[in-house]
């Protein structure tokens, strides 16, 4: 039984069947891909798991709990932290204070007023802070403004970000898109690094095959909205049927 | 110092200091002289000074941190001046009820008006303030009457209650006439003026509690803007999606700012009534709104010091621009050739006296489409212009404001 | 019954203002995503067109009337405007009589022209800014509108009558076999709602019928896409401006016989159109104008003796309330299409 668990999910726009009877197993430790032509509802399905949009049909189960009918910050709390396609970071403030935010809501939870304390004074925090910095080799940075930085580090400070809240899964929404080759491999080997490092599931949703193939231990096709097959990465590579969803021509 | 950095400190300690010498500062010029109507320095206007200041920095703590625009505050400054005013006549003339009270009214008011608005954001949330405040002006003038005193306001009498015992401000009157709003007995308009050369400087009581009441304000907005609170306020600002992905919860952070920020208004509501017992409806109308929103536009939004300056400035100007006129422009152009004398006085006559509003409303426009950042950025981009070289030499190690 | 009938008649004046004020904004927020809160001060300045107009109708030289003498027994003087030179007595008093309609043909050039130059000189600059500098900035400019004709025209309400034929009453009810008197309505306020009426069917078929009207609209869906078809988008929206404003000066130059002009008018109604755009639906036109004939109505139910009694100062909050209510439940508004200025 996999830490995270989707079951029968359906998910429908007016006419159009986003998701029908999607089901997923994702083993805890493991890194597992969602593959798919364009369209094939993995950002739906994506957008299920952590709360922004509520499937019609089934059950999505983290850690044996159901994470439906949760906003994206109760959902957070659980241990699921998403990485978005743009990188989603705090580009008016400076780099440390982006990795301090995360660390302040794993602390305290969701809300905490605490207005008078400074907050530099909050040792615990802002060393918990700067070893994640280090960590993701930017400490130079620490004093630089967010939205001054180039694409390939925006996503690097993202993925600390999320990595600062200890998840237990982390959801990666084509972390390489519209990067250059060059920040797309090291991206590559951030998260090979995070994999061996750290006790943590990564489920990436991507494009890219030399990503899925260099990182995944197990892959889901999904096409027009259904799981198509899950194996793992050397059965997925010849699979007629991926060729076929991909290619749109008979094996 | 106080728990705040050096720079923080030293900024703290000069707003404190210029509280302080006010009446000095703003009476440069000597009395009797022919600049002397330029002089800021005397009680009434100096009051008017700290309690917009107080407004503002109330202001900009939900605008300058969060971004939300409201166009209601006033009606938490209105409601604060109403709260004082009932202390007043019920109580005590006593300020000190009269202020918590003020406060405590306005941050409930706030808590009641944010928590539905806060359901909305961008113009929606503007909108909806703006409603909520037109809604109090309203009622203030028609149905709430009893309390608000409609159309004509309220009033210190002859004839309340004020039920604490004398000296802590009780009693219906004093020698037959009304109380005037006190402090343990030291009234808000007693002063004393001390004649210096040429120079009068007057000192008022009332002036230096509403300093103070606004230093301890500013002291707090600090800590504020410097806490892990204020720095997921500025992540709102910055990215509500992200946090919202972070595990927070952003709307307890903006309905506990949004309250603050109230309270703030209520407080410089509050102080209002205390200097100058007399309230009515016309302080809750969405103009008022508009001026706070202008103050802390002119300072600077989401600086710590900008919406004092602001307060401070808008307030000056529409002292002095209000005073000055058409006798008085034919003396300063007099050097000039007649024609061009009475062309000056014709050309600048629009924007004095009763045009100062259009004064105003250029000023407004002028920094909204040049100066986005306020006179706080226009005074680091002097700084920048002229001292580049200590900008270099400064290590960049201060977080960004 | 006939009470009912009354409310809703008197409902639609207001509504008919509401709803030209809230079909410009939103013109203006829909194609170029615009917060405007100068808008009020057009319709302010339209109203003032009216004056302007009737002032230069009036100008006036004196004359010498050898056949009046005056209280001391010299020939009378006597104003005579110059507009009896031109066209003669009769035609000219029917001409300053006409003041009002008059300057439906006078506003709409000025109208247009100050539409023209405010996209030009300023909106234009602030289409990528946040919408809190476009509300600051077009908030400073109704100031200083709104300050400039204070100083030209004074702070008092300037009369200007309505053309003698539509002084007085219909006696509504009388038409529907009801008492006499039951229902009563100033013929001026019927010229009104029917001018709003054809003025937004105006604006609707220029959006409907003409190409013009289908690129905008296309621009209002969808703005980048318009521009790559090689379409000049900008110049059709600085002139969609220019007719928003005209649309909003017009409703003021009609409405100065039911509440004469004075300078802060549309600072009065610009708060309430705002209230209105929202509670339609930002972004979508047959919202604006539903909801500007609602609230009107509404507005006028909530000033009848009986609710005011019932909840008194209701009159006063009604608009708002409802607003509340509505943005609330629907955030969206009546009629607001998805994705349009949502969080």
């Amino acid at each position: 039984m996999g830490i995270l668990e989707v079951k029968d999910v359906g998910k429908r726009f007016g006419g159009l069947q986003a998701l029908g009877n999607v089901n997923l197993d994702v083993a805890e430790n493991t890194v597992h891909a969602i593959i798919g032509p364009n369209g094939a509802g993995k950002s739906t399905l994506l957008n299920c798991l952590v709360g922004k949009l509520i499937p019609d049909t089934g059950s999505v189960m983290f850690d044996g709990q159901s994470v439906l009918g949760r906003t994206p910050y109760q959902i957070n709390q659980m241990g699921i932290s998403r990485v978005f396609q743009t990188p989603e970071i705090f580009g008016d403030l400076n780099v440390l204070e982006n990795m301090m935010i995360p660390i302040f809501a794993k602390r305290d939870g969701a809300f905490r007023l605490h207005a008078i304390e400074n907050m530099m004074d909050e040792k615990d925090i802002v060393e918990a802070a700067e070893k994640m910095l280090v960590d993701m080799n930017m400490a130079d940075k620490r004093y630089m403004h967010a939205a001054a930085m180039s694409r390939g580090d925006k996503r690097r400070l993202e993925i600390g970000m999320c990595l600062a809240q200890e998840p237990r899964l982390l959801l990666l929404d084509e972390p390489t898109a519209g990067m250059a080759r060059a920040d797309t491999n090291n991206t590559i080997d951030l998260l090979k690094q995070i994999k061996d490092e750290r006790d943590i599931t990564i489920a990436i949703i991507e494009h890219d095959m030399h990503v899925v193939f260099s990182l995944a231990e197990r892959i889901t096709v999904l096409a027009q909205g259904t799981p198509l097959v899950e194996d793992t990465p050397d059965n997925i590579k010849g699979h007629p049927k991926v060729r076929e969803a991909y290619l749109g021509e008979a094996a | 110092m106080f728990g705040l950095n050096k720079k923080d400190t030293s900024l703290l300690l000069i707003v404190a200091a210029l509280v302080a010498l006010a009446p000095i500062i703003l009476n440069p010029f000597p009395e009797g002289s022919g600049m002397a109507q330029f002089n800021a320095g005397y009680p009434d206007l100096m009051q008017r000074f700290v309690i917009f200041g107080i407004f503002a920095i109330g202001f900009n703590i939900l605008f300058g941190l969060t971004g939300y625009l409201s166009f209601g505050h006033a009606a938490f400054l209105g409601a604060g001046s109403y709260a004082g005013m009932w202390m007043m006549k019920l109580l005590s003339i006593n300020v000190i009820p009269a202020i918590v009270f003020s406060v405590i009214i306005a941050g409930l008011i706030s808590l009641a008006i944010g928590w539905i608005s806060l359901r909305r954001s961008g113009i929606y949330f503007s909108i909806l303030t703006l409603a909520f405040a037109q809604m109090a002006f309203a009622l203030a003038a028609s149905v709430l009457t009893p309390i608000t005193g409609g159309e004509t306001g309220l009033q210190t009498n002859l004839n309340d209650p004020r039920i604490l015992p004398g000296f802590l401000g009780g009693g219906s009157s004093v020698d037959g006439n009304i109380p005037k709003p006190s402090l343990f007995g030291i009234e808000m308009t007693s002063s004393f003026e001390v004649p210096v050369a040429g120079w009068l400087w007057t000192f008022n009581w009332g002036y230096y509690i509403c300093g103070i009441v606004m230093l301890i304000a500013f002291y707090i907005a600090i800590r504020i803007f410097r806490s892990p609170f204020g720095l997921m306020l500025k992540a709102v600002k910055s990215n509500q999606q992200r946090l919202n992905y972070t595990g927070l919860n952003t709307r307890p952070y903006m309905l506990a700012c949004f309250v603050i920020s109230g309270m703030y208004a209520g407080l410089a509501g509050g102080l209002m009534a205390a200097m100058d017992p007399q309230v009515g409806a016309e302080r809750m109308q969405w103009t008022a709104s508009g001026e706070v929103v202008l103050m802390t536009i002119l300072g600077g939004v989401g600086t710590l010091i900008g919406p004092v300056l602001g307060a401070g400035l808008i307030k000056y100007f529409e002292n002095i621009f209000s005073k000055i006129n058409d006798n008085l422009l034919h003396q300063w152009f007099a050097f000039l050739p007649d024609g061009l004398e009475d062309l000056m006085v014709t050309i600048i006559h629009p924007f004095i006296g009763k045009g100062w509003h259009l004064t105003l409303g250029l000023m407004f426009m002028a920094i909204v489409i040049f100066l986005p950042g306020g006179l706080v950025e226009g005074g680091q981009r002097l700084r920048k212009m002229f001292g580049r070289k200590s900008e270099e030499r400064a290590p960049k190690t201060t977080p960004a404001e | 019954m006939d009470a009912i009938i009354l409310q809703i008649l008197n409902g639609l004046d207001k509504g008919s203002a509401y709803a030209l004020i809230a079909l410009g904004l939103t013109l203006i927020f829909g194609t170029l995503g615009v917060v405007n809160f100068a808008h009020g001060a057009l319709f302010m300045l339209g109203a003032f067109c009216t004056v302007t107009l009737s002032r230069i109708l009036t100008l006036s030289h004196e004359v010498v009337d050898p056949t009046r003498k005056d209280f001391l027994g010299n020939p009378l003087k006597v104003d005579v405007p110059y507009i009896y030179d031109i066209f003669g007595e009769t035609t000219g008093a029917a001409i300053i009589d006409w003041a009002v309609p008059l300057s439906i043909l006078f506003a709409i050039p000025v109208m247009i022209g100050i539409g023209v130059l405010m996209e030009r000189g300023l909106i234009k600059h602030f289409y990528k800014r946040p919408h809190a500098d476009q509300i600051l900035v077009t908030f400073g400019l109704a100031i200083v509108l709104q300050e400039i004709i204070k100083y030209y025209f004074g702070a008092n309400q300037i009369p200007a009558p309505a053309p003698q034929a539509f002084v007085g009453s219909l006696d509504f009810g009388a038409i529907f076999g009801m008492e006499p008197g039951a229902i009563i309505y100033p013929y001026w306020r019927i010229v009104y709602f029917c001018f709003a009426m054809v003025l937004i069917g105006a604006v609707f078929a220029f959006l409907q019928f003409t190409t013009f009207g289908m690129v905008v609209r296309a621009g209002m869906a969808d703005r980048e896409t318009v521009g790559l078809l090689g379409i000049n988008i900008d110049r059709r929206f600085t002139i969609m401006f220019g007719i928003a404003a005209a649309v909003a000066g017009l409703a003021g130059v009609m409405y100065t016989p039911i509440n004469s002009p004075n300078y802060h008018m549309g600072m009065d109604f610009l708060v309430i159109s705002f209230v209105v755009v929202v509670v339609g639906g930002m972004g979508s036109l047959p919202g604006a104008v539903l909801a500007g004939f609602v609230l009107g109505v509404l507005e006028s139910f909530a000033s009848m003796r009986q609710v005011i009694e019932l909840l008194p100062g209701v009159n006063q909050v009604v608009i708002y309330l409802a607003a509340i209510v509505i943005l609330l439940t629907r955030p969206r508004g009546l009629l607001g299409r998805r994705g349009v200025m949502e969080d």
